[in-house]
């Protein structure tokens, strides 16, 4: 057969021909282009127009950052390397600000022989919310993460290491009293007592008990004075603890929001509406000057405190809404399993709706804790020396006069670093708890 | 056949106050409102003898009092012999002022860089997001500060406009940026003016009436009425018929540089520096959260209901303005509400460029004067409070006009 076929036929191909390359328009950068820029005259003058303004902002940022001066010791220092290196007037960015003031910048006034302190805290923290944030990470951590917040505080402010101790004993008191008369099956009582022998143990036999282990082993670090939190330190801790703080009290705030006790959810909506209605800087107004007229005659208390009170009060109400709206979201068929299992309220609420609520609430909460970071720039504007102020601060300085653009920079990119890497982690969080019915 | 027995009647006992959970709920409401009102009493008495140690009373009194400094932008007439009152109410409106002109340049930038990032073009897309992440990462005070930083070191001084050599120069002719603020034209209403108001108004309103008869035309008859053409029409002709027609009673003072003396600009209206950066920074800022929200409603649009009005035979536009658009924006007006309100709060950081706003006048220097915190802080407080809830409460009527009517 195919002996005939090659007779007969003049010409018969026996191997592939190989393929002819695409058209050169059609491959390569050169289609890519076409698809993506140029595919259309709307597109066309769009690409223009965005590379104009591209060209517009970077001309100058750029060779201004690319020529910055990074040794020098003061701005007319800088001034006069600049004229030496470009010529006279050329733009050219003084980082040696930055490398000179970044300890001013990050920790504030913090005793130069401390700064071990805030970092390790810092560590510590970063360590404790592993497996808060990451299941996969071993389980065992949690214990660590109970006891961090105190030793985070111990660490900050110093002083003696049994003040912190007696009050996490407080905790350990009432969980122990709580748990030995929940066993015996009346969960209201437990709870009272837990709570009275909580607070017992911390108004009544802390303070003897911290004074006697203290006399027994001076176990202490040097005190540091509020005053003299600064900079991006002072910034991560009202930051931080304002996040974790406002979370547990932002969901209660949205369980009574939704709760069925009329005289509850009325309570929850007045907070919550008057807290979201007024600025945040007039509630920090409110931490500094009012507050003492509503405490006891004499009592003044820490303004960082106060200052971190204020912060997760507010915050707590931005989160409870952002929570009733995931709650919002369960479908009530939810609810009904839940009381068809027989669950009572709280265990209905654990077990069942708070997950699902949480998790569609995720991106919503993480939202709210990048504003709660960077809303703490704001206490720059009741005397606080947050990073801006700072600034502000070196920019007074005779050597560091008339220096604007290259702290703003800095302030600015120290910030987008943790605000962007919370929304990552937000959106990645929601990709891996993605149930979606697909 | 069972009969379903009664339910045993015992007496009540006090046990059933916690255990029985038909009075369980009424037993935490009174222990939680007698808390609350504990706490409440707790405060009040501290603060009453707060007070009176302080030799203090709560007295709104000192509002009448006089104020005794100067503002640097009002709308209304201010002079520092004015009451701490009028001092306030100045504050008030420079608060409305930026909040009502943020929330329009927000929504502009938002809904544009919103669609922009959707667009299939590689290079503005891109450009899109690197404003989003940029603005919504890094905090709202540093974008004020910085902002302001540019137009008070970036602008040439006044003396730059003048003379032969002057380096710099007006925008357009008529609006000059400076370091000591933006001056712009600003209208003068001569004689004739009022009439000139009284046809513009009528022409809007003859204008609207003509967009409802066609529609109702359209809804009896199928016909559609040419709309957008005849209502620009019914607009612009009589409002520039009389304009020419009354011998020009509006007349635009344009800022100008004096010849000699010290180099300043006459006439116009100079708008400062702080009220623009504010402007400005919280326009941008917003802008990109409004951005985000513009693209999500628009990607919750399925794809399918593009395409079925493609079906049916609609074009381009139509299909924007009839089908998608309707939908997405019932997933955008509610967030775009919140991000209003944000706005609005957000302008008491005015205080950080120096622009008079009611947190600097009466929670500031009017506070700092007479030493009435607790009366100062109240007001500033309920009147943030207030233009929050009419702010919500307006855009939920007009949400629920447009929200899904469902069956």
């Amino acid at each position: 057969m195919s002996e005939i076929h090659a007779e007969t036929v003049a010409f018969a191909r026996d191997t592939m021909m190989p393929p002819a390359p695409p058209p050169r328009r059609e491959t390569g950068a050169v289609r890519w282009m076409r698809e993506n820029l140029f595919s259309g005259p709307l597109n066309i003058i769009l690409t223009i127009l965005a590379a104009w303004l591209l060209w517009l902002a970077l001309r100058d940022l750029l060779p201004w950052a690319w020529r910055g001066i990074w040794q020098a010791g003061s701005a007319s220092e800088c001034r006069a390397i600049r004229d030496q290196l470009y010529g006279e007037g050329v733009p050219a960015a003084c980082w040696a600000v930055v490398r000179a003031r970044w300890r001013q910048l990050l920790f504030g006034f913090y005793p130069a022989d401390g700064l071990w302190r805030p970092l390790l805290a810092l560590g510590l923290f970063l360590v404790a919310v592993l497996p808060v944030l990451f299941s996969g990470a071993p389980r065992r951590l949690l214990w660590l993460s109970a006891a961090a917040p105190f030793v985070i505080v111990w660490l900050l402010w110093g002083g003696s290491l049994w003040g912190p101790v007696a009050a996490a004993l407080g905790f350990v008191v009432g969980w122990a009293i709580w748990a030995a008369v929940a066993r015996r099956g009346n969960a209201g009582l437990a709870l009272l007592l837990g709570l009275g022998a909580a607070l017992a143990w911390w108004f009544l036999l802390a303070r003897p008990v911290a004074a006697g282990l203290a006399s027994v082993a001076p176990l202490a670090l040097v005190p540091v004075e509020s005053r003299a939190f600064g900079g991006f330190t002072l910034s991560l801790v009202i930051g931080l603890a304002g996040i974790c703080l406002s979370l547990p009290l932002g969901v209660l705030l949205a369980l009574a929001r939704r709760s069925e006790l009329f005289f509850i959810s009325k309570v929850a909506v007045a907070y919550i509406e008057v807290i979201r209605g007024v600025p945040l800087i007039v509630w920090l107004l409110v931490a500094q000057v009012v507050l003492n007229y509503f405490l006891p005659r004499g009592t003044n208390f820490d303004i960082l405190l106060r200052v971190i009170i204020m912060v997760t009060l507010f915050s707590s109400a931005y989160i409870a809404e952002v929570i009733r709206g995931g709650l919002a979201a369960l479908p009530s068929g939810q609810y009904e399993a839940a009381d068809a299992l027989g669950l009572g309220y709280w265990q209905a609420t654990r077990l069942i709706v708070l997950p699902q609520a949480l998790k569609i609430s995720i991106p919503g909460i993480v939202n709210s804790f990048i504003g709660l970071f960077k809303d703490t720039t704001l206490v720059s504007i009741i005397s606080l020396f947050d990073p801006m102020r700072i600034s502000s601060t070196i920019r007074a300085t005779t050597e560091w006069g008339g220096i604007y653009w290259e702290l703003y920079v800095f302030v600015a990119l120290v910030f987008f670093a943790f605000c962007f890497a919370m929304s990552r982690y937000s959106i990645w969080l929601e990709r891996r708890l993605e149930r979606s019915h697909r | 056949m069972t009969i379903a027995a009664e339910p045993p009647r015992r007496a009540f006992r006090p046990s059933q106050l916690i255990n029985d959970s038909r009075y369980r709920g009424l037993t935490i409401q009174v222990v939680a409102l007698l808390l609350l009102a504990g706490l409440i009493a707790y405060l009040g008495h501290n603060l009453v003898v707060n007070l009176r140690a302080l030799g203090k009373d709560f007295d709104f009194g000192f509002l009448g009092n006089r104020a005794g400094y100067d503002i640097g932008q009002t709308l209304i007439s201010y002079t520092n012999n004015d009451t701490h009152a009028r001092a306030a109410l100045v504050g008030m409106l420079n608060t409305l002022l930026v909040a009502a002109l943020g929330c329009v340049t927000a929504t502009v930038i938002g809904v544009l860089a919103g669609v922009l990032r959707l667009s299939k073009n590689w290079l503005i897309g891109r450009l899109m997001t690197v404003y989003v992440e940029l603005f919504r990462n890094v905090p709202l005070l540093l974008w004020i500060v910085l902002v302001h930083a540019v137009l008070s070191n970036a602008t040439p001084i006044p003396a730059e406009f003048r003379g032969e050599g002057a380096t710099a120069s007006m925008v357009f002719g008529v609006i000059a940026f400076t370091a000591q603020g933006t001056f712009i034209p600003w209208p003068v209403w001569g004689e004739g003016a009022e009439l000139l108001t009284v046809v513009l108004l009528l022409s809007i309103l003859a204008a609207l009436v003509w967009r409802s008869y066609a529609r109702r035309r359209q809804m009896a008859t199928g016909r559609p009425l040419p709309v957008l053409w005849v209502a620009l029409a019914i607009l612009v002709l009589p409002t520039v018929l009389a304009f020419l027609l009354l011998g020009r009673p509006v007349t635009f003072d344009v800022p100008t540089m004096r010849e000699t003396g010290i180099a300043r600009f006459n006439g116009g209206v100079n708008i400062l520096n702080s009220l623009v950066a504010l402007w400005f920074a919280l326009a941008l800022y917003t802008g990109a959260f409004i951005a985000e929200i513009v693209r999500g409603g628009i990607l919750a649009v399925s794809r399918g209901q593009s395409e079925a009005a493609f079906a049916l035979g609609l074009r381009p536009g139509r299909t924007m303005r009839l089908v998608i658009l309707p939908q997405a924006l019932r997933v955008i007006v509610p967030p775009l509400i919140s991000q209003y309100l944000n706005l609005t709060k957000n302008t008491s950081l005015a205080v950080a460029v120096g622009y008079a706003d009611l947190r600097a006048t009466l929670g500031g220097v009017t506070m700092n004067q007479t030493g009435r915190e607790l009366e100062s802080i109240l007001l500033l407080g309920l009147f943030y409070l207030v233009v929050s809830l009419v702010i919500s409460g307006a855009m939920n009527v007009y949400n629920r006009r447009i929200a899904l009517k469902e069956r």
